[in-house]
Order: C-alpha cells, then structure tokens, then sequence
C-alpha cells in the first residue's frame, strides 16, 4: 500500500490569525493518479496548495499543522525551492513567464545546461557558455511530449495564451526529477479546443507515471480525466468518490451544499413583480479587468433584493462597476425608464442609485480623511448636500455643522466604532470602514443600491450586522438592493431572487429557496431552467 | 503604598506624551527650530541687532508666502510639487513688464500688474495642465524639466518683446529687455510700506503680511468649498473622486492652474518687495525655495495644509535672514549662509520624495 501511495497530506490544518481556513485536511495521490480537488471560492484549495509548496505566506502567518509524506517519509517543505527538489511541480493559474524571452529560455531558466570556458574557470559558474543546442533540444524534447508543434526559438510575447499554458507545462516536466504536478485552474483562460487538448496532455503525464493534482471549478474536466474527486468545502473534505460514482449534478450539490438556515425575513405589503422593474439592462458589456461582462439583460424589479453570484473572475463584479461609470462599458441601461449614462458615475449617482464597492480601501473611501467627510462628501457633490448657501454652487461652503449631525447619527444608528466623527477612516477595523461606506451610499437616499461583497473581510459579527441593515433598508424605506457577493449562503439568506453570473453572462435567475443541486449547476454554467433575464 | 514605580509610570507617560507630540511636529521642522534658536543665540552672543535682523525675517515672510502658497492646490489635486511654478512666474513678470511699460504707479501699477498677469497664468496653466495630464504619475519630473525650458523660451522672447520704452530696454542696441527692471519710481515696496508702523524698533511691514494673510484665508475657504473639496478628494484617492460623481481631469487642471496664477501673483508681491523684477534666467530656481518652505512647514505629497504653508514659510524664510549676517560675522567673508540655503532647500526636498513613497 505504503509503496504505491506517492504523496500524501495528512492532517492539515491552518488558520489565519484566528479564522480556521483549513481543518484536518487529509489528500492523497498516487503515482499516475489523477486526483482532482474541487471546491468554491475560499474553499482552501488556493491554502493548501500554497502549503505544499512552502509559500512563503504560510510561515509568515504561523505555519501549518499536520504532515506532508512523500514516499513513506515525512517531509519537510519550507519553501518552493524545497518542493522543487522533491519533485513537485506546478502550473500557475497566471502565468509564470518572462515575455521577451524565447521559448527555450523560458523552460530552461536558472537550470541552463552550461559549460566551462576559461572566464567561468577563474569566476565561477555563473559565467559560464550556454550550450543553446542542448537546451533547444530539451526544450524541443518537452514541447513534443505536449504534442505541440512549435519552433522553440519563438519568444513568449505574440504566442495565443494556451501556447503559454503549454509552455508553462513543458517548464514542468522538463524538470528531469518531476514525479508530481499540480495543476491550478489550467483551463480557465483556455478555449474549449485548448482545453481539450490540455486534458489529453494530463492523460497522458500520468500514463508516464506522474501523479497529478488538478485543480478546478469545471466539472465537465473532472469527470473527463479524474480517477479520484475530493470535494473541499470551508476547509473540511466533504467528500471524496472514484470517477465512476459520479456525475455532474452531484458534484455541484456537494460543491455548494450547505444547510441554509434562511431566516424569515419581514414580509412586504405588495411583493416586487416584473411588472414595474426600476431598472433594465440591456446587453451590457463592461471591461474591468479580470471580471468581464460579455453582454448582460436584466430587470430589476423595483422594491427586491437581487442577488448576483457566481465564482471569482466570471463578472459578477464588472456589472456594478459598469453600470456606476466605473469601467469602460457599454449597453443600454435605464432607471424609472430614464436612460443613464455610462461614460461617469455622475449620471448613474443623479438616477438615484448608490454603490458601496467590493474594493473598500481602493474606491470606498478617503483613507485620510475624517469619517464626517467620507460619509458627506458624494452627497455634496452630487445633491449639493451638506452646503451653506452661496452665490456660485461650486463656492459654496461647506456646512460643518450639518456634516457632524449626519455623521453622529450613522456612528449611532450603525454602531461605527470610533473615537468620534473626526477620526480618519484609515484607523478603523474593516467592519467599521464598511459601515462608512454604507453611510456614504445611505447619506445619498438611493432608491437602488448596489452593494458589492459588503462582508468581505470584516469579522462574522459585524456581516451579520451588514445584512441586517440592507434588509432594513430594503424593508422599510423601500430601497432595491443588489448584492453582489461571492458567498452564495449569504445571498440565499438575503436576497429574493439570485442571478447567476457565469463567463460574463448570466446562466439564470433562481429564488433563493432552490436547491443546492441547481446553484451548483449554474455556477458551472448550466441552466436546468430554461428562464433567464 | 507609596512604590517607587508610581513615579517611574508618571514618568513614562509623561516621555510616551512628549513623544508623541513631538512625532506630531515632525523631526525635521524640530531640527529647523533648534537650529532657528541656535542662530539666534548666536546672534544674541555676538550683539547682532536683532530688530533688524526680525524685521527683515518679516518682509521675507511676507513676500514669498504666495509663491509657498502657491504649492497648495496642486499638491491637493493630487499632481505633487509643482516644479513647474516658474510657468507662473513668468506671467507675473510678463504682468510686470506691462504695467510698467504704461508707467501706471503707486497702487495702480501694481494692481494692473496682478490684472495682466492673471489672464496668460491662465492659459500657460491650461497649457501645462493638459501635458501634465499626459504624464500622469510623473508630474514632478515632468514639471521641473518644463520650468527649465519655458525660463528658455522666455529668454528670447525678453530679448524680442515689442517694447521700446527706453527705460525698460538695453541702453545699447535699442533692442531687449533688461535682465532687471527697477520699480524704484512705480510701485516699489507699496505692500511694504502700506500701513506699517515700528514696534520696539522692529518695523513691521503690515501691508505686506496683511496681503499673504488675504491669500491665505482665501485659499482657506476655497479648500473648504464644494469645489476645494472635490479637489481634496481627487488628490486623496483618485478613485473615490470618479465614484463620487467628481471630474477627476478637470479638478486636477483647475488645481495646477490656480497653483500657476498664484505663481504670477506671487511674483508680483515678491518684486514689489525687491523692489525689481528679474527676467531672463532669473526665475529658474524659483520653485525650488516655495517647495522646501512647505515642506519644512510639514506637508507630504499625500498631506498639505494652509498651516503648513504658514510654518513652513516664517521657518525657512526666518532661517535664512538669520543664517546670512550670522554665519557672516563668525565666517569672515565666507558664504557659508548660500551654501547652507541650498542644502537645506534641496535636502527637504529630497526629505519629501523619498518619503512619498509609503504613502
């Protein structure tokens, strides 16, 4: 048993400061495996990968718990070169590669064959000859293995990026001692052709005997080349079955599953309907780099708490920076009928909408600034609030007294914990910053709010008090939100009806009541209801 | 229970508080100040005449505060130092030169000058707000480069500018404009004098003080307005300005453009003062006094206030007034006060970039 089990992870746990990421994590893969790791965002996979190859994060933040064992000896893995030297390889999600560099170059960096010439016998190795014909060969050698046919002398920049993704491999096992790959979310940037060709590969590798850990959100590839599928779920193995025990609609209910204690959230008078939408979008496109939108239709029904989920890097986030001006984008979008201009966030904030940013530091907030100035400042210069009267409305001066009045009133009502309203926001805790930036949009009066991953970072007390404050916002002034959040349970216990964003677009708009089974479906991209938009 | 270590506590807090509000004042405007007191001791020592010497840190004051407070806006709107502040001065002396071709006097020429410079600080404003806009990030480089060449470019223009008021032009050749123009017998010192009085000898030069102070207070109000506000925002976070609603590129060309009609204003209170203006290569290095009086002052690239303006100037400037006869009368005949200008000048600058950084 002991022989042919070639890498085994026994036990692991891992915290940061307090927050249980991991938690008795046990993974084993043999020689020749494919073992493939599935899980949603913050699952742990990104933490147990970084474990393995003794990332420097891991043992800045206190180290892990647990033991490696490769080959029936507990290893020790401090640092990537380590996992190196022990035959571990890995393939980035984001590719390692330097651009002016050729092909040969790129495999062959800082392990070049080299020989000696009467320089190098006097300062050493570093000076010594390359032999690019070895290294041509090798690299040649490597390519072919992927079936690629490419000349190795090209360089990196002007290749198609699953050239790259090829190359990026070659690097791997050219690396004569490889015995183990990792392989993270290789597809993601591929088309379906390269993709294709990228799983034949990893058939292939383990054919030769290499294990391989695969790690991805597409369940189509896992059932295509996987032998074994462990399931992670906030930290813990939920499950782990052979190929042949699964399909697609489990793997996404156990992907997703969770007990979902909805609570009963106060009823309306009148429930939304699409009768009377606040707001319709029509294909629209957004540039924000890493989470684009490739062509979106929706009604937002006026009075709702909309929902948009779906994993990291598929543009849930572009929406509402499209829509608020905030990224290049384009599209039709109206509010109350009315179109609103996307080129700047001044017509998207005069339409009445108000946005609280996933990215809280960087678009949130004026780090140092007071709080009275980060809550007042958006109204004033957009409703010409917080003004003491004047002739010129841009001279007028600003109204001290009411910006203090409106800021005591947020740190009581939200529970802003701070020394008063003169502290710059930049002291705070990431909770109490998120509760000046829902002041900010609040201090607006919006009739539609848009709130992006509102509990990111901030500890489980102060996320149960975001909610909460968005559903009474929502209940009683009447407000439609839309959340974005890559935490599904949260939007389940939130929200009324979830959109599901997956490639750029959405798969489909489910009621939060639906099953695990569905969601996890959709965020896979596929629709077992045919109703979208 | 009376222990020793209750005292040791009373002790440590009372460093711990000291520590603090000295890290509040900031080492460097610490280290001016004492050698600010060092000097007048010094001066003490050797019976210098302090009246003098304070009365003359006064008119220094006063004349070069707009050219500090210059500095403001364009470090609130977010495009750092500006380095190009010889653009406005150029068009305060080109006001300069207008009125005195007109041999308007008294407190006419000086407001005609201050009338005629506005309008091409303006529009040099614009004109350099738009390149800067193009190199945004490398504002400060960029501007001290542009400083140098407009100073250049000016230069052939003093020599080919359409003005034959004998006064004003080369006695020889007929033809260019002097390297310095007297304003002995249109408006010299009218600041200076407007008002001023002696108090236990030392003259005060009320007009003058009370002209920075206008400045001051207005630039106040213009910070606390809708629009000094959207400015703020834009040079704190660029991107809370854009989700707020705020034209990012417009706020920063209004910020550089009013920091350039403050450079030609500030010119003109300089030169009144002076009592010449300076053309040619003169106004090479003016950015370079403004810039490190603000930061003495306590201003970052992140964080600059009228207060700052206001330390940083009466500490540089007192600084400098002092240093010259003292170092002097130690230093026989030495010129040690110019060199000590010029490093402390150019190490706060130093000072401040290399801090700006962790911002």
């Amino acid at each position: 048993m002991s022989a042919s089990t070639f890498l085994t992870l026994k036990n692991i746990s891992k915290s940061y400061s307090g927050t249980h990421v991991l938690k008795k994590v046990n993974l084993s893969v043999k020689a020749g495996e494919i073992h493939s790791l599935l899980g949603e965002n913050g699952a742990g996979k990104s933490t147990l990968m970084n474990i393995l190859f003794g990332m420097p994060v891991i043992h800045e933040t206190g180290g892990y718990k647990g033991g490696i064992i490769l080959d029936g000896e507990t290893v020790a893995i401090t640092s990537p070169r380590d996992a190196m030297n022990l035959g571990i390889g890995m393939v980035h999600q984001e590719f390692m590669l330097l651009p002016g560099f050729t092909i040969t170059e790129n495999i062959k960096l800082n392990r070049e064959i080299t020989t000696e010439n009467p320089i190098s016998k006097i300062v050493g190795r570093s000076l010594e000859t390359l032999d690019e014909e070895a290294m041509a060969n090798d690299a040649r050698a490597a390519l072919q293995k992927l079936n690629l046919t490419v000349d190795e002398s090209l360089p990196i920049a002007g290749l198609p990026v699953g050239y790259m993704q090829f190359v990026e491999i070659a690097r791997e096992i050219d690396k004569k001692n490889v015995r183990f790959l990792v392989f993270d979310e290789p597809t993601a940037v591929l088309t379906e052709g390269e993709a294709k060709r990228l799983l034949d590969v990893m058939k292939r590798l383990s054919a030769e005997g290499i294990g391989i850990l695969f790690i991805t959100h597409r369940l189509d590839e896992v059932l295509e080349v996987s032998d074994t599928i462990t399931i992670l779920r906030d930290g813990e193995v939920v499950h782990r079955l052979a190929q042949n025990e699964a399909n697609v609609e489990l793997l996404a209910e156990l992907m997703v599953g969770r007990k979902i204690e909805r609570p009963t959230l106060p009823r309306r008078k009148t429930e939304p309907t699409d009768e009377d939408p606040i707001l319709t979008i029509r294909d629209l496109q957004v540039k924000m780099p890493g989470e684009l939108v490739k062509g979106i239709n929706l009604n937002v029904r006026r009075g709702e708490i909309l929902g948009i989920g779906g994993l990291a890097g598929h543009g849930k986030l572009g929406i509402a920076n499209g829509v608020m001006g905030l990224y290049p984008a384009t599209g039709k979008v109206r509010k109350d009928d009315k179109p609103v201009n996307l080129d700047s966030s001044k017509s998207a904030l005069e339409s009445g909408m108000a946005f609280v940013s996933e990215d809280r530091r960087g678009v949130g907030l004026l780090l140092t600034e007071s709080i009275e100035m980060n809550i007042a400042l958006t109204a004033m210069q957009i409703q010409n609030k917080f003004l003491r009267p004047g002739f010129f409305s841009a001279l007028r001066l600003e109204d001290r007294k009411a910006m203090r009045e409106r800021a005591l009133r947020f740190i009581e009502e939200l529970d802003i914990r701070c020394t008063g309203p003169t502290q710059p926001v930049q002291r705070l805790s990431g909770g109490n910053q998120q509760k000046v930036c829902l002041a900010r949009a609040f201090t607006l009066d919006p009739d539609l709010l848009w709130v992006s991953e509102p509990t990111r970072g901030i500890d489980i007390g102060a996320k149960q008090l975001v909610l909460d404050l968005l559903v009474k916002f929502n209940r009683e002034r009447g407000v439609t939100v839309i959340m974005t959040s890559s935490e599904l349970a949260e939007l389940r216990k939130i929200c009324d009806r979830i959109a599901i964003v997956y490639e750029g677009r959405i798969v489909g708009i489910l009621p939060s009541d639906a099953s695990d089974l569905e969601f996890g479906l959709l965020m896979a991209g596929k629709n077992t209801r045919k109703e979208v938009g | 229970m009376s222990s020793p270590y209750r005292g040791l506590g009373v002790y440590a807090e009372l460093t711990d508080r000291i520590e603090k509000s000295l890290s509040r004042f900031g080492i460097p405007r610490l280290i001016i100040s004492g050698f600010l007191l060092l000097l007048f001791i010094l001066a003490l020592i050797m019976k210098m005449d302090l009246k003098i010497l304070i009365s003359d840190s006064l008119v220094r004051i006063g004349m070069n505060g707009i050219l500090v407070l210059a500095m403001l806006p364009s470090l609130r709107c977010g495009a750092g130092l500006n380095f190009g502040l010889p653009v406005g001065v150029i068009c305060g002396l080109l006001g300069g030169v207008l009125s005195l071709n007109w041999n308007i006097t008294g407190f006419a020429g000086f407001f005609t000058a201050i009338a005629f410079s506005i309008p091409p600080a303006i529009i040099a404003g614009y004109l350099y707000a738009l390149l800067l806009e193009r190199v945004k990030g490398q504002e400060m480089m960029v501007g001290t480069y542009i400083g140098f060449s407009v100073v250049a470019g000016m230069c052939i223009f003093w020599l080919m500018a359409p003005i034959d008021n004998p006064a004003l032009i080369f006695a020889i050749g007929g033809k260019g404009l002097r390297y310095t123009l007297t304003l002995n017998d249109t408006y010299a010192k009218i600041l200076n004098n407007f008002l001023s009085f002696s108090l236990l000898g030392i003259t005060i030069p009320t007009g003058l003080l009370l002209f920075f102070l206008l400045f001051c207070v207005l630039m106040y109000y213009f910070f606390r307005s809708k629009i000094g506000l959207a400015m703020t925002a834009v040079g704190a976070n660029p991107m809370y300005a854009v989700s707020s609603g705020i034209n990012v590129r417009k706020m920063r060309m209004s910020g550089i453009i009013l920091s350039t009609v403050l450079a030609a204003i500030g010119i003109i209170v300089y030169s009144q003062s002076y009592g010449f203006l300076q053309l040619y290569t003169a106004p090479l290095y003016a950015a370079f006094p403004a810039m490190a009086a603000i930061l003495i002052g306590g201003a970052s690239l992140a964080r600059a206030s009228i207060s700052h303006v206001l330390i940083g100037t009466i500490l540089f400037q007192t600084l400098l007034t002092i240093a010259l006869p003292v170092t002097q009368t130690i230093l026989q005949g030495s010129d040690i006060s110019e060199i000590a200008r010029i490093i402390i000048s150019n190490g706060m600058i130093i000072y401040a970039l290399t801090r700006a950084e962790r911002r």
